[in-house]
């Protein structure tokens, strides 16, 4: 279900200001959805239409050369607010993989990684940079297997990410099948100490 | 090695420690509601898995239900679809559900203390970001996404990492007519909105101890707001005295052994944080916000800052597209600014003490005409105990409607909403654009605020309304 990640060559779109919240990433109204496919036209959607339906020409992933894009440089805070996975998912189905900003919102960060987008956490000047050079048009690429981010041709970064979380991005796995997988008899063996340690929890 | 209150609740669960850092973590009880759990559920179904433990979860509809006309079914069909999902897939898994017309039903973070489904020393974990209100009675609580919804309840186990420890000291005593809520905007506004990510806060202080329940959950809930997805207050006399023979808490010899293990629930005292902040609550005046993110608080008389004065380019840009949002100027006061409408409720701010605070400002007085008024109680019990004490009455003479328990106007999903460039001084968490209806303006203070708010009809130090009186 989860698309793997392994590769992006893309332009990416620079949103400067600080704390673009998931309300503006999902607007609540469309909350009431009981699905997670199909979200991306709510991504953005009050930054991206006006109130009588017309597309906002400067939003930065409506600007001519930056429309598909599949990275985003932002601001700090960048998933700040509710816990909305929607907002995740909603990247994802409009084809964001990749956000690097000097912050995120941690219950964000913690979502995007279970859906296959990359949060790249850098130091707020090499984001202003990152952000200059996404508006020039520069290609940002990054390589899971290696796992690096160039831009133009230079190396910015390593990922860091650890094996097990690479290997999540390479193959989309879902982190509910890996605890299953791995982690049932320790969860079990948690469990009866637990109950002799707490029993007024388990009454 | 010294610990902190959060390192004692974090190593008290840790199932197993994986190499790059992150750890599982059991999670002893989970809250639901409608909007975050409809695709958890799919996962699992999808999978053939079943809640593992189904009397660790509780769940209600909150989110998006109407507060109004409550015989009647859901009149909003995608709202009602998704209610009736809830109940459908609770009722397959087994899970404990409170029904729209029980008497319990609320916002989870209302619901699950009253009913003693929250408890100190424990995980609880729910697909809202507002968890964190959970920690004012000591539990490790946090909001998670709707796949850790379903991760949560087929394994009862969670991949999280140990944030750092930031320790809030509360300096000094509350002085008259402030509250949690200013406490919390102050906080906010000091740290940032994500100033505080990656981190766990704990509150401490002498203040903390002539704090009701109700006042700490809303120090704790509005935490997110400042980035930190868990905050704590250590338990003590109030908090157990607050849980006793509440219906979910442990009874007879259990409540005496669990007693026994939250009274040691506290940091040692050589504890050390990675990171300390202090607010001094003398001479802290009632806050409000002006702009589009809860960082965006001033005391009530301070000026609107100016966007292009800000040392941070950035956050000048910001600034200014929320002051084109709220249609504000710089160097402009909030204190006399006309409001539309007024909302009193939400999981920060819809509990007794709260109707309890607003009441007192609106006694004997009205609504200023013209401005639309309404208060929701945080849940249907709640509501029963105002009007025992005749707090329903007072709302209403003063011109409140006096609603049904859901999250209503602070989350704007269930019909509830303001129009667009209407203003609002509002009781919530939010000021997000749009967060109350598209192009709504929102305005967060504490209830006693909002009350004045409503008499005069414009943002007001509520206490120089107390002096007039």
């Amino acid at each position: 279900m989860i698309t793997p990640l392994t590769r992006i060559t893309s332009r990416a779109a620079y949103f400067p200001e600080t704390n673009i919240d998931t309300d503006i990433i999902f607007p609540a109204r469309y909350l009431l959805r009981l699905e997670r496919e199909g979200l991306g036209e709510c991504a953005f959607r009050d930054r991206r239409f006006t109130s009588e339906g017309a597309e906002i020409a400067d939003f930065p992933l409506h600007r001519d050369g930056w429309r598909g894009a599949q990275a985003i440089v932002a601001g700090p805070g960048f998933g700040c607010g509710s816990s909305r996975e929607h907002a995740v998912w909603a990247l994802v189905d409009f084809g964001i993989r990749l956000v690097i900003a000097p912050d995120f919102g941690d219950i964000f960060a913690g979502n995007a990684v279970k859906n296959g987008l990359l949060v790249l956490r850098l130091p707020k000047e090499v984001c202003d940079d990152l952000g200059r050079k996404a508006d020039e048009g520069a290609q940002f690429e990054l390589d899971m297997q290696a796992q690096t981010l160039c831009v133009d041709g230079m190396k910015v970064c390593d990922l860091g990410l650890s094996e097990e979380v690479q290997q999540a991005f390479l193959n989309g796995w879902d982190e509910t099948d890996v605890i299953l997988n791995r982690d049932l008899p320790a969860i079990e063996a948690f469990e009866s100490g637990h109950k002799l340690r707490q029993p007024w929890l388990f009454a | 090695m010294a610990q902190t209150l959060y390192d004692k609740l974090w190593l008290s669960h840790v199932v197993r420690d994986f190499a790059d850092g992150s750890s599982l973590i059991y999670v002893d009880r989970h809250l639901l509601h409608e909007v975050s759990t409809p695709q958890s559920f799919v996962a699992m179904d999808k999978r053939g898995l079943r809640a593992r433990r189904p009397e660790a979860n509780l769940a209600v509809a909150d989110h998006a239900v109407p507060t109004v006309n409550r015989d009647k079914p859901i009149a909003d069909p995608m709202a009602a679809r998704q209610t009736a999902r809830l109940i459908e897939n609770v009722a397959r898994h087994k899970i404990p559900y409170i029904a729209l017309d029980d008497i319990r039903q609320g916002i989870v973070h209302v619901m699950g203390p009253e009913q003693g489904f929250t408890l100190p020393g424990i995980t609880l974990a729910c697909g809202d970001s507002h968890t964190s209100t959970h920690g004012a009675f000591g539990a490790l609580a946090f909001g998670i996404g709707a796949s850790e919804c379903g991760i949560v309840m087929a394994t009862q186990a969670l991949v999280q990492r140990k944030a750092c420890n930031m320790k809030v000291v509360l300096k000094g005593a509350m002085p008259p007519g402030l509250t949690t809520k200013d406490i919390a905007l102050k906080l906010i506004a000091t740290v940032g909105a994500n100033g505080a990510a990656g981190h766990a806060i704990e509150y401490v202080g002498p203040a903390l101890a002539d704090m009701g329940m109700e006042a700490r959950m809303t120090l704790c809930n509005m935490a997110i707001e400042a980035g930190a997805r868990v905050a704590l207050i250590a338990p003590d006399a109030t908090t157990f005295a607050w849980l006793k023979d509440r219906p979910m808490a442990p009874k007879g010899d259990l409540w005496e052994a669990a007693l026994a293990y939250w009274q040691t629930l506290r940091s040692d005292a050589d504890a050390s944080y990675d990171r300390e902040v202090e607010i001094d609550l003398e001479g802290l005046a009632p806050h409000a916000t002006w702009g589009t993110s809860p960082e965006d608080a001033l005391p009530i008389d301070a000026p609107i800052p100016d966007p292009a004065l800000d040392a941070n380019p950035q956050r000048g840009a910001r600034h200014k597209k929320a002051l084109d949002y709220m249609g504000l100027r710089p160097g402009q006061r909030l204190e006399g600014l006309p409001v539309d409408v007024v909302f009193i409720g939400s999981c920060t701010n819809g509990r007794l003490a709260d109707l309890q605070a607003a009441a007192a400002v609106l006694k004997g007085r009205r609504v200023q005409e013209g401005v639309r008024a309404i208060v929701v109680p945080g849940s249907g019990l709640v509501k029963a105990q105002a009007e025992a004490q005749g707090l329903d009455h007072i709302f209403k003479q003063a011109g409140f409607e006096w609603r049904d328990a859901g999250c209503s106007m602070c989350v704007a999903m269930n019909g509830d909403t303001i129009a667009p460039g209407e203003r609002c001084a509002s009781t919530s968490n939010r000021n997000f654009e749009g967060r109350q209806g598209k192009g709504g303006r929102t305005h967060l203070m504490s209830p006693a605020m909002a009350a004045a708010a409503a008499v005069t009809g414009t943002l007001t130090d509520v206490r120089k309304l107390e002096a007039l009186a």
